[in-house]
């Protein structure tokens, strides 16, 4: 794709005829970037002066950085590339550090480059300097601060190896103005790595037999599986759906695993914690051997600690030393890739024909379908015209008239009960098809996430399923998908509440709603209108199906308003501090089903 | 020092038992490092009671950083896979962990006295091996090297005897027999 200049090549006068702008560029370029995301200011013009010059690599102009980072979040998880942003010194550079958070937390490997004021200006509180390294230290997986020209091909590469290693995450480098200016030597070298940086891979032979061995011997065995197989490639998904076939065991996954195993199967129970189902959590709870696989056991999945899982021996498998026996003290650590420890656990499975009790494994799938049939994700809508929305039908809907149009479909949200929601009612069969932001719970994600899995997907379906609340913490970038013509499909659940808020004030603090309605709102259709994109509204419904249909006929982006029931709250829920078997099921099936929420296996 | 092996320590002692751990750290020496340190021990809420760092290669591309720290065993593996995991560490070992080793550090403590307080102190540093580094007609500085406890208690002490500053480096330390980090 790019001519590899020859190494340390001059010019007559001895000096190099690229500057570090244009160095930098080749070197993306060579790593295989083709599309950036950013904004400009004056620390980085160098940078846009030679973007404006060459054409290999895209710039996207998004209207905020944080924005820009979200984006290239989304286009590094739904594509398994390293996403790129460009932002200048100071408040550029500010602005992007809830991304970069977002993207440690849920390990996607994002090259953030901030341009610096001149090297001989730092320290002197010079126009738009903050100290980015200093303030990202703790936001990223490492950080550079560039002091010098020779060092600036390097370190790309090494930033590039770093973010997408191990357990990946952003890797910020912050380059003084000087750097981008003077002229610098390309190399086009492939791999480098820093000196002291081993990330773990390969995972240990004996742990997982042993892990093996204790699966054959589990009587009421289960999966727990997280996002690392969804980063550790397609591979790991696959495995794991052969692993999970092979032993006949139930699966179960966390928020942000969900599509690693394919949720219109029927050994797959849904997710569990907080907001999981109720089979998934009280099989967690009941379980005999619990492996864990890429997950990492966030409060959010367990509950109260003590209560977790009580009585199960557990396999953790994660590329993380530092996860294993953070928060639940585990059995049987597997150290390494998550993807090579499932094909290794498949080969072991393989290799002797000892296979679990096959009356306790009948057992257990009794007891879970007893679960099951609970039909705990149950809602009632009314059909009659001008009956309001439930918000659950609203994305069952949205996923069934979208599911047969020949398209892939990605699906993006933002925070609070509609990300819930979507995360019960719209199944995912494929992994890096849900970009959600799950660790941090950023407001704000979904819309420029919508528009990096847009242009990483320009031919599939992309829907951001949003909240009105959390659609107005970047709606700025309305513009960008105006501006690009990106498809997108914004679908709103507007219930006028922080919802989330609101349930949890409902449910724990005695129903005193402080701040927690969204006053004020904007006119969505006209706002989306206002921006030159296709505003839709559906109020009651029978307005519903029409409305989705017609968002999905319409070749160019869409925002719906879609109304919903204001006050509905997101069940099952296990309230904060307590165990997995303590799960409300909310009114509807509380009321039918009295006694079930204590039953134990 | 006396020493819990984490390693024998079953499960669920694990969260219960309290324990010291000295680290030591062979860390990249570049600009960012010692505050990624720190700052993993701030943010995670871990203690740090001693630290000390200096480069020890020819070249200075390589520092070792001794850290003194405590917690329940599992928050003391915790910290230890959290500072492997830094991307500019090399290696880590917990000594504690390791077996013996000496644990050494450097005190200087100035005393301002005259008359009996003066010549008491000097008695006194005699006794525990400290050298007079500085002397005026009514000031004196000591050096002391040792455990943290043997310093502990000399400047104890030398507070009734006119002690007025007192400089002390955090401890070094290094594993005892052939063993290496
Ligand atoms: C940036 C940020 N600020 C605050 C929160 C806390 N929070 C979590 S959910 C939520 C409400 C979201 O409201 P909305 O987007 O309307 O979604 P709903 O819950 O109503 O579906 C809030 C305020 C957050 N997650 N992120
Ligand atoms: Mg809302």
């Amino acid at each position: 794709m790019t001519s590899h200049r020859k190494k340390d090549f001059k010019t007559a006068n001895n000096t190099y005829p690229t500057n570090g702008a244009e160095v930098l560029l080749n070197v993306l370029s060579d790593l295989g970037v083709d599309l950036i995301f950013g904004y400009p200011g004056g620390a980085v013009l160098p940078i846009y002066d030679a973007l404006f010059k060459q054409k290999r690599i895209c710039h996207i102009l998004t209207r905020h950085e944080q924005a820009a980072v979200h984006a290239a979040e989304a286009y590094a998880r739904s594509t398994g590339k390293v996403g790129v942003v460009l932002v200048t010194s100071g408040p550029g550079a500010t602005n992007i550090v809830t991304g970069l958070v977002d993207a440690l937390m849920d390990s996607v490997p994002i090259i953030c480059l901030t341009g610096q004021v001149f090297s001989n200006l730092i320290g002197n509180d010079a126009f738009q300097e903050a100290d980015t390294t200093g303030i990202t230290r703790a936001a990223t997986k490492f950080n550079y601060l560039i002091k010098n020209n020779l060092e600036l091909s390097k370190t790309i590469h090494e930033a590039f190896y770093i973010a997408k290693s191990g357990r990946p995450g952003p890797v910020l480098l912050d380059i003084p103005k000087d750097v981008m200016l003077a002229p610098t030597p390309y190399e086009s070298e492939k791999v480098c790595s820093h000196p002291s940086y081993r990330p773990p891979v390969e995972p240990d032979r004996k742990a997982v037999a042993r892990a093996v061995e204790a699966m054959r011997q589990a009587k009421r065995p289960l999966f727990y599986t997280g996002g690392g197989i969804i980063n550790s490639g397609v591979k790991a998904s696959e495995d794991l759906q052969k692993l999970v076939k092979r032993t006949g065991f139930p699966c179960t996954s966390t928020l942000m695993g969900l599509g690693a195993y394919p949720a219109s199967d029927p050994q797959f129970l849904g997710m569990l914690g907080m907001h999981g189902t109720y089979e998934a959590n009280l099989a967690t709870h009941g379980c005999d051997v619990l492996i864990a696989l890429g997950a990492r056991f966030d409060d959010r999945v367990t509950g109260t600690i003590d209560g977790f899982s009580p009585n199960s021996l557990k396999i953790h498998a994660d590329i993380d030393p530092s996860q294993i026996n953070k928060i639940i003290l585990v059995d049987i650590p597997i150290i390494g890739d998550v993807g090579l420890t499932i094909e290794l656990m498949l080969k072991e499975w393989e290799k002797s024909p000892i296979k679990p009790n096959e009356e306790s494994l009948k057992l257990w799938w009794k007891q879970i379908d007893e679960w099951r049939s609970i039909k705990c994700l149950r809602y009632k809508q009314e059909t009659a015209n001008g009956s309001v929305i439930k918000p659950q039908h609203a994305i069952r809907r949205l996923y069934e008239l979208s599911k047969d149009r020949d398209k892939d479909v990605y699906v993006t949200t933002e925070v609070g009960q509609h990300q819930m929601w979507a995360a019960q009612y719209f199944p995912f069969d494929k992994p890096n098809h849900w970009m959600t932001s799950g660790g941090l719970g950023t407001m704000g994600y979904g819309l420029p996430a919508a528009v990096g899995t847009q242009l990483a997907h320009p031919d599939s379906f992309v829907f951001d399923i949003a909240g009105e609340g959390s659609t107005m913490m970047n709606i700025q970038e309305l513009a960008t998908i105006k501006q690009y013509h990106l498809p997108v499909k914004i679908f709103i659940l507007n219930n006028h509440y922080l919802g989330m808020v609101r349930q949890w004030q409902e449910l724990v603090h005695g129903g005193r709603y402080s701040e927690s309605y969204s006053a004020s709102l904007p006119d969505f259709v006209k706002l989306a209108e206002s921006f030159g994109i296709k505003g839709l509204r559906a109020n009651t419904i029978e307005e519903l199906d029409p409305v989705i249909t017609e968002m999905l006929d319409h070749e160019g982006p869409v925002l719906v308003d879609v109304c919903v029931e204001m006050v509905e709250n997101c069940f099952p829920m296990i309230p904060a501090g307590s165990p997995h078997n303590h799960i409300l099921l909310g009114p509807l099936i509380e009321n039918e089903v009295k006694t079930k929420t204590t039953s134990k296996p | 020092m006396d020493w819990v092996d984490i390693k024998s320590l079953k499960a669920n002692q694990l969260k219960d038992t309290f324990v010291t751990a000295v680290f030591s750290l062979i860390v990249e020496n570049e600009s960012g490092v010692l505050a990624r340190v720190i700052g993993l021990f701030s943010g995670r809420g871990y203690n740090i009671e001693s630290l000390t760092v200096a480069p020890i290669e020819k070249d200075g591309r390589k520092s070792r950083i001794n850290i003194l720290t405590s917690g329940t065993a599992m928050v003391i593996n915790q910290i230890k896979e959290q500072l492997n995991r830094q991307v500019p560490v090399y290696q880590v070992i917990n000594l504690d962990e390791q077996g013996p080793y000496v644990a050494r550090e450097l005190a200087l403590i100035k005393v301002v006295s005259t008359g009996p307080e003066r010549t008491e102190a000097l008695n006194l540093a005699d006794a525990f091996r400290a050298q007079v580094v500085d002397a005026s007609v009514s000031s004196l500085v000591f050096e002391l090297t040792g455990k943290t406890e043997k310093i502990d208690a000399f400047v104890d002490l030398l507070r009734p005897l006119g002690l007025v500053e007192l400089s002390r480096t955090g401890i070094a330390a290094i594993s005892r027999g052939v063993q290496t980090i």
